[in-house]
């Protein structure tokens, strides 16, 4: 905020605070943030005070509660991601590509989470934190695939070639969720089953599955907060990038008119 | 799948969930501390959600 008064675009109706403070946030972000904040205090109480250990898994189905939410954000907003990469590549669409790459960032976060978290409940349950396990192993790759998606289109280079490059590499990762939600499926796999989504009956019930769904909605309301405010963030980054663009344009014209004047006067 | 309840479960079970709220808090705080300052750098039309 010290730097508003001699940056552009700073006025003096953002000091006096007749408008808000420039930021990324909105009305409905606010809302957003807010109903966030107020369910994740639930899901702490429901997940460490109101469910009860389980028959099966025993008190490492609190691990669960985090675990399941954040691979489900996780898939979801990937798929958004190759969703946003193709029309990136249909429309060449600035918007679409900065939306990919939101959701990308976001997503890579969440499956990071899921890597971590699943770890941890791997240490309690099968006494290791790691094994070379079909729903492990992919979850890894894919994990790899979209941090290459994120180094692609950090790149440099012309917008549109990065646009291009990042959106083919998002929708090859893409192609990789379905292998990891039925490997467990198509291999022999010590990870237990799909948990909410299986084929005979949720593997959880009563509090547990109230605490699971409470948990995902939430999940996917940090997630699409989180969305939003990295959208923002990267369309003020390609603002600033373009002005930079401009202004070094017009140095450049400005330089070349001056060789022009200089050549002209020694003629 | 039995699970095998050590001594150590809980904190486990605590550093799970402390490693997802840091990591969520800690890359909203960098996201929206950058983006005041560099809303602050851009005209206000170029700030259409606000």
């Amino acid at each position: 905020m010290t730097d508003m008064a001699t940056t552009p675009g700073a006025t003096a109706t953002h000091a006096s605070g007749a408008m808000p403070a420039p930021s990324t946030s909105s009305k409905g972000t606010r809302i957003l943030g807010a109903i966030s904040l107020i369910g994740t205090a639930l899901v702490l109480l429901f997940a460490f005070v109101i469910s009860k250990p389980d028959a099966q898994l025993g008190e490492s189905i609190r691990i669960m509660y985090v675990h399941v939410p954040t691979v489900t954000a996780a898939y979801l907003l990937m798929i958004i991601n190759a969703g946003f990469c193709a029309v990136t590549l249909w429309k060449r669409s600035r918007f679409a590509d900065t939306m990919a790459f939101a959701t990308g960032q976001v997503g890579t976060l969440m499956l990071a989470l899921t890597l971590i978290t699943g770890a941890l409940w791997g240490r309690v349950t099968w006494n290791a934190f790691w094994v070379w396990d079909a729903r492990l192993t992919t979850a890894a790759l894919l994990f790899l695939m979209y941090l290459g998606y994120l180094a692609v289109r950090s790149l440099g280079g012309p917008p549109e070639a990065r646009m291009v490059r990042s959106s083919i590499v998002g929708i090859a990762a893409a192609c990789l969720i379905p292998v990891v939600h039925k490997s467990v499926e198509w291999w022999d796999s010590l990870h237990q089953g799909q948990t909410v989504l299986g084929k005979l009956k949720p593997e959880v019930s009563g509090q547990q599955y109230t605490t699971l769904m409470l948990a995902m909605v939430v999940a996917l309301c940090i997630s699409a907060w989180l969305v939003l405010h990295r959208f923002r963030l990267s369309w003020l980054e390609d603002q600033l990038d373009d002005v930079g663009l401009d202004a070094a344009l017009e140095a450049r014209r400005s330089e070349a008119a001056g060789v022009a004047i200089n050549v002209g006067g020694a003629k | 799948m039995l699970a095998t309840i050590g001594p150590d479960t809980w904190w486990i079970i605590i550093l799970a969930w402390a490693i997802t709220v840091v990591a969520i808090v800690g890359y909203a705080a960098i996201v929206i501390r950058r983006g005041k300052r560099l809303s602050a750098q851009v005209p206000p039309d170029a700030r259409r959600w606000m």
